[in-house]
């Protein structure tokens, strides 16, 4: 498929009521150069995944710029996307046995997808493996070709980063979502934050009668302190850990615990950890276990937006966006120090990092006990994500690549 | 009003992270890691991170001293890295000298810390730089005013704090734009001693424009 699927005009001047006016004539004064030239994104899906939610905000603020740019999906079978799925776990840890016809199923796709797509801007950018054997149809010597990976490499199923690393090592470089991440290659990698957009649904500024509203929908206190984890019902989110801080936390608070995420209905996983949540939660009325539908940004908001602390007590994470929503809403966050979380937290700056369950109820406590320094916390961190995080910066960060390679 | 014969030109700077092949987990990889990455790895973790750091004023100095802080739990050393001031250095390697140095004196007296796995690995990082002019100059106090009222995070960071390496002087754009072109020495030493570690760039920049205020009220 091409021509994925963006949104509609979003004036590059909204954000300037957020930023500043001096940003956006920054941005323009960056984009400058790159007027006119083209830009080609390639991922694997329109709809649905970060990556693609990312695309959608960003397509139309690179327009506001006047950048030629176009995002391209490319095409799969079942068995492909079954193939990347195992590709997906492997590279991030988990037990696989690749077989020749898996690569093979993966480069078939690859090699149709070179014919059918069009693959001719001065700048192509790459999302994930899935496209990554795209590299195969770059003519020699031109164009630039540069690699976003989202997924953590740190640990990877040897066989398949092994046949991968293979079309990763012909790009111009590639891009990470944190240092720990990346892996050693020998083309440079750079470092990519993902992003959240402050105008988005899921971070726009909210009426307090909403807020309220959301809050009597789910019969949540808004007088006493709230607690809130946002994540899927997974046990690397460790939902179970998190209701063991609450129960200490609880011993000298008297405070709610909202644990919110997706739908479980079509997650066999998700379904069965929700079951151990709800057997962990033993019916305490101040715990609020919500399973919210697919897509609900705006109860999501309003759950963060009402919180007294944050939580992200992972024990493995990808980046983290939850942290940054919950810091540009001015949050104290309590997280765990894995992932991209630390590059977000910044230990006693931006949030508390804990290590353990212990750990955790014990800087809830220290945030309850001293609500001045969790407003401190709260207010530093909104300014690292508009330092760091906002799609804007993310932006910005694509400008600079696309002139730095374009000089080389 | 004096009319400057050479403009001041703002511009603006854009990096990019480039990752590193180096990381450390104990003082001692730390050290080596000093000893060894390019010059600019040492600017990115220091005087860019001042920058994009700047809204932490309170013993956020630069990411070498927040690692040994918060992930090799040592405070004393955390110290003495927070109090090298970027403003003391007008080269990379002198400021690199001191840090190799204070690293390597506290893991010669403490030897057994050296080796002590920290909680999480520091990688090395360097910045790429893209600068881009902003089509705007100065030639009076007035225009430079209104042109320093307008600028971005980065672009303020660019003249005020990492021009200090690209002029090899013990000062920043601004005041040197006042006292070469505009003959304001006093309010180029005033606007040099703002302190930036205890200010953020938006603080710095309202003090900046105080300080030009008073000036013209003067004049």
């Amino acid at each position: 498929m091409s021509n994925a699927l963006a949104l509609g005009r979003i004036p590059l001047d909204d954000y300037a009521k957020l930023l500043g006016a001096g940003e956006i004539e920054e941005l323009r004064a960056l984009a400058k150069p790159l007027r006119g030239r083209s830009i080609e994104m390639i991922n694997s899906t329109a709809v649905g995944g970060g990556v693609a939610e990312i695309l959608t905000r960003l397509m139309p603020l690179a327009e506001e710029l006047y950048l030629n740019i176009k995002w391209d999906v490319m095409s799969g079978g079942q068995d492909f996307f079954d193939v990347t799925k195992a590709f997906h776990n492997a590279l991030h840890g988990a037990p696989y046995h690749a077989s020749q016809k898996d690569f093979d199923i993966f480069l078939e796709y690859n090699r149709r997808n070179r014919a059918s797509l069009p693959l001719d801007a001065e700048f192509v950018v790459i999302h994930d493996p899935q496209p990554a054997g795209l590299i195969g149809a770059r003519p020699a010597g031109k164009n630039h070709w540069v690699w976003r990976c989202h997924i953590d490499l740190s640990h990877p199923n040897l066989a398949v980063w092994d046949f991968l690393e293979k079309f990763v090592a012909r790009y111009d470089g590639a891009m990470f979502s944190s240092p720990e991440f990346s892996r050693q290659l020998p083309i440079p990698q750079y470092l990519f934050y993902p992003a959240i957009d402050p105008l988005s649904e899921k971070n726009c500024e909210l009426e307090p009668e909403f807020i309220h509203q959301v809050l009597a929908q789910y019969q949540i206190d808004p007088h006493r302190p709230i607690l809130t984890q946002i994540s899927r019902f997974d046990r690397l989110k460790d939902p179970v850990g998190v209701i063991r801080a609450y129960r200490i936390v609880r011993r000298y608070f008297d405070c709610q615990l909202v644990l919110a995420g997706g739908s479980a209905s079509d997650d066999p996983e998700g379904a069965i950890v929700l079951k151990e949540v709800l057997r962990e939660a033993d019916h305490d009325p101040d715990i609020k276990v919500l399973e919210l539908p697919a897509w609900a940004p705006l109860e999501v908001n309003a759950l963060q937006r009402a919180s007294t602390i944050v939580i992200q007590k992972s024990l493995r994470e990808g980046f983290g966006l939850t942290v940054s929503e919950a810091l540009w809403k001015k949050k104290p966050v309590v997280a765990s120090a894995v992932g991209g979380i630390p590059v977000q937290i910044i230990h006693k700056h931006t949030g508390l990092l804990s290590h353990s369950i212990e750990g955790t109820a014990y800087q809830i406590r220290f945030l309850l006990s001293h609500p001045e320094i969790a407003t401190r916390l709260g207010e530093h961190g909104h300014q690292h994500v508009k330092e760091n995080f906002l799609i804007t910066q993310k932006l910005k960060r694509y400008l600079t690549l696309f002139l730095t390679l374009a000089r080389t | 009003m004096k009319t400057a014969e050479t403009p001041f030109e703002f511009v603006t700077v854009s990096y990019l992270t480039r990752i590193g092949n180096q990381s450390a987990g104990m003082l001692t990889e730390l050290l080596a890691g000093l000893e060894q990455c390019n010059d600019a790895s040492i600017f990115h973790h220091t005087f860019q991170t001042l920058g994009s750091h700047h809204f932490l004023t309170e013993g956020f100095s630069n990411d070498f001293a927040q690692w040994v802080l918060a992930d090799a739990n040592r405070s004393d050393l955390a110290e003495q890295l927070t109090a090298l001031d970027i403003r003391d250095y007008v080269s990379i390697a002198a400021l690199r000298s001191d840090l190799c140095r204070v690293v390597g004196d506290y893991c010669a007296a403490y030897p057994h810390f050296a080796e002590q796995s920290a909680l999480e690995r520091f990688y090395f990082c360097e910045s790429v730089e893209v600068t881009t002019p902003l089509g705007r100059s100065a030639r009076t106090l007035e225009e430079f005013r209104d042109g320093i009222a307008h600028l971005s995070h980065a672009s303020f960071y660019f003249h005020f704090i990492s021009s200090r390496l690209r002029l090899q002087l013990r000062t920043n754009d601004f005041s040197h734009w006042l006292a070469d072109s505009l003959d304001r020495n006093a309010l180029a030493e005033s606007v040099n001693h703002i302190d930036i570690y205890t200010n953020t760039l938006d603080s710095t920049r309202a003090k900046v424009l105080r300080l030009i205020d008073r000036e013209r009220r003067k004049a």
